[in-house]
């Protein structure tokens, strides 16, 4: 049938590889670029914009895709963190018992929180989830025998195997990468899938949704265990690249931040995450060597997002590419 | 007798002191067209969204192919195909035409906890829709976005939704509303294909539609049934007529409507 040829929707989602492709390989230069000119910084700083990017993917699912404004995502990346650094604390260094263990905590918590959250709607939401984080935050301070307020230092990254030395920086960085290909190449085909399309319709009309028969609390549910799991697993690779974990990185600012990041790349758009995170990251590293008021200049570019581009970075590059 | 599709028994819901539906009783009997009318304020908003479970009831029972559903959930009514229209549309309007109907398929097709192949490749799904939409009249305009159709586009679409999970029993909550004759008269036509496929249970405001389409007529006054019947016997009911004093029901009454 003629008609039922695929037209652009709201629903559907592509890679867009015409530039993301090029802009992968530019990725997978780059710890080449850093050390031919002999500046390794950057790619310290490089895994941290994919760690994050990777962590604001996953909010992006959930309040982009799913519609449900967690302020708390950053627990999520903090009990993913603090797993791999307890564990290594215990003699237990091994990234394929750690990490998979820290994933499933997350993923468990977040199912506990997600489970009496979602009951609530709007701003109560908000606000559960918050207090959730806050609950989190206040309960890694009291692990005196972790060590409280001052945060934990890690012995040493996980260890891997088969060749993998997470001690090298640019081992790091290529499986962090590799961690956020794969969970862009999945976040694709989820949106696409079944499961996307009933996740984004709950977004455009929840009582609709239920009305048709969709239990929409499961969807919510499982895509809000969804994202909390992957963002352990940035926590986890968090850990691994500061060495050290405090209860500082679950704090509500955090969350705030991942937020920001999410707004800044374009709520509900794939790569929305990920170009936040790199935006949102470089303009504080770019602005705090000026003044030690960044904020106010990152303040100022998020309120001109806002204003301007209420869909974010990603809208520009979209308006652009559909006057060329 | 055959066992009633939809049973309803001494329903209560309360609204602090107001009691919205009031020890409501109503049976409706598979394949009919079963039309619930009263005067503004009767009730009916909330009777509906009662049965489809929107909204708890206080006390009663409300039993629907043999369950018991006076618990369950909307989603789970929904799912045993007792399905509800909205008086308001409630659609998708940045989903397509196709996209919104598939939708409702998708509900009752096949778990929608799959991750990982395309939806869209369902080919069988869509071609599914595609037949909801024509059935609805809204076969040219399957790539429309829906908050761009016309309101009583949206009102087809909005039966279309509801049409589209196959229900048993199908509540519609004035499909007429705010349209204009000629879409009235699509929408009547419509309605009375239905006849014989499925159940309907029809809240509606028109007059004339109620008495062409209705095999059976309850009428709602201060949240109680006070009649069931024809056509012929709620128009002969004196306590219809003291319900409906000053209304145009009277006037249509007198001559204008042959059941």
């Amino acid at each position: 049938m003629a008609d039922l040829k695929p037209v652009p929707s709201v629903l559907e989602h592509t890679l867009q590889l015409r530039w993301s492709l090029p802009f992968l390989a530019l990725l997978l230069a780059l710890p080449l670029a850093a050390y031919s000119v002999g500046d390794t910084f950057y790619v310290g700083m490089a895994t941290r914009v994919l760690v994050f990017a990777l962590a604001a993917s996953s909010l992006n699912l959930i309040l982009g895709f799913g519609g449900m404004v967690s302020f708390g995502h950053a627990a999520f990346l903090g009990i993913g963190a603090y797993s791999v650094a307890i564990l290594m604390q215990n003699g237990i260094a091994s990234a394929w018992i750690a990490w998979p263990l820290a994933i499933l905590l997350t993923a468990l918590v977040s199912l506990l929180i997600g489970w009496v959250s979602l009951r609530t709607q709007g701003v109560y939401f908000i606000m559960i989830t918050l207090a959730f984080a806050q609950m989190l935050y206040y309960l890694v301070i009291s692990l005196k025998a972790y060590g409280g307020d001052d945060g934990l230092s890690l012995a040493a990254r996980s260890s891997v195997g088969g060749g993998i030395d997470l001690s090298n920086d640019v081992h790091l960085y290529y499986l962090s990468l590799g961690a956020l290909v794969m969970a862009m190449v999945f976040m694709v085909r989820l949106l696409n899938a079944r499961f996307g399309h009933a996740l984004q319709a709950i977004r455009e009309n929840e009582v609709r949704m239920t009305a048709l028969g969709f239990a929409v609390f499961r969807y919510k549910l499982a895509a809000f265990t969804l994202a909390g799991a992957v963002a352990g697993l940035a926590g986890v690779l968090f850990a691994n690249l500061n060495g050290f974990v405090s209860p500082a990185m679950m704090q509500w600012s955090q969350s705030g931040m991942l937020m920001m990041m999410v707004i800044l790349g374009g709520v509900g758009h794939l790569y929305g995450g990920v170009i936040g995170a790199i935006a949102f990251l470089l303009l504080e590293e770019f602005l705090s060597h000026y003044t030690m008021h960044w904020q106010l200049g990152l303040g100022a570019v998020l309120l001109a997002v806002v204003l301007f581009a209420p869909n974010g970075i990603t809208s520009l590059l979209k308006r652009k590419a559909s006057h060329d | 007798m055959t066992k009633p599709l939809l049973h309803i028994e001494k329903l209560v819901k309360r609204f602090g002191g107001l009691t919205a539906t009031d020890h409501a009783d109503l049976s409706v009997e598979k394949g009919k067209i079963h039309a619930l009318i009263g005067p503004n304020g009767a009730g009916k908003t909330t009777l509906i969204a009662q049965i489809s479970g929107a909204m708890p009831s206080d006390s009663g029972r409300i039993v629907f192919a043999r369950h018991d559903i006076t618990k369950m959930t909307m989603d789970e009514r929904a799912r045993l195909g007792l399905v509800r229209s909205y008086q308001i549309t409630s659609i998708f309007g940045r989903l397509s035409v196709l996209e919104n109907i598939a939708l409702a398929v998708q509900a009752i097709e096949g778990s929608s906890f799959r991750f990982w192949s395309s939806a869209r490749s369902e080919k069988e799904r869509y071609e599914k829709a595609h037949a909801v939409a024509q059935r609805v009249g809204l076969g040219t305009r399957l790539t429309q976005l829906a908050q761009a159709l016309s309101h009583g586009e949206q009102r087809q679409l909005e039966v279309g939704l509801a049409l589209a999970s196959r229900p048993q029993l199908l509540l519609l909550d004035e499909p007429m509303a705010g349209m204009g004759p000629e879409e009235t008269e699509r929408m009547v036509g419509l309605l009375d294909s239905l006849r014989g496929e499925t159940t309907v249970v029809l809240v509606e405001h028109d007059m004339d539609a109620v008495f062409k389409l209705a095999d059976k007529i309850s009428v709602l006054v201060f949240g109680k049934v006070i009649a069931s019947g024809n056509a012929q016997e709620i128009k002969d009911n004196p306590s219809v007529k003291v319900a409906y004093l000053g209304d145009d029901f009277q006037h249509l009454n007198v001559s204008q409507v042959t059941p």
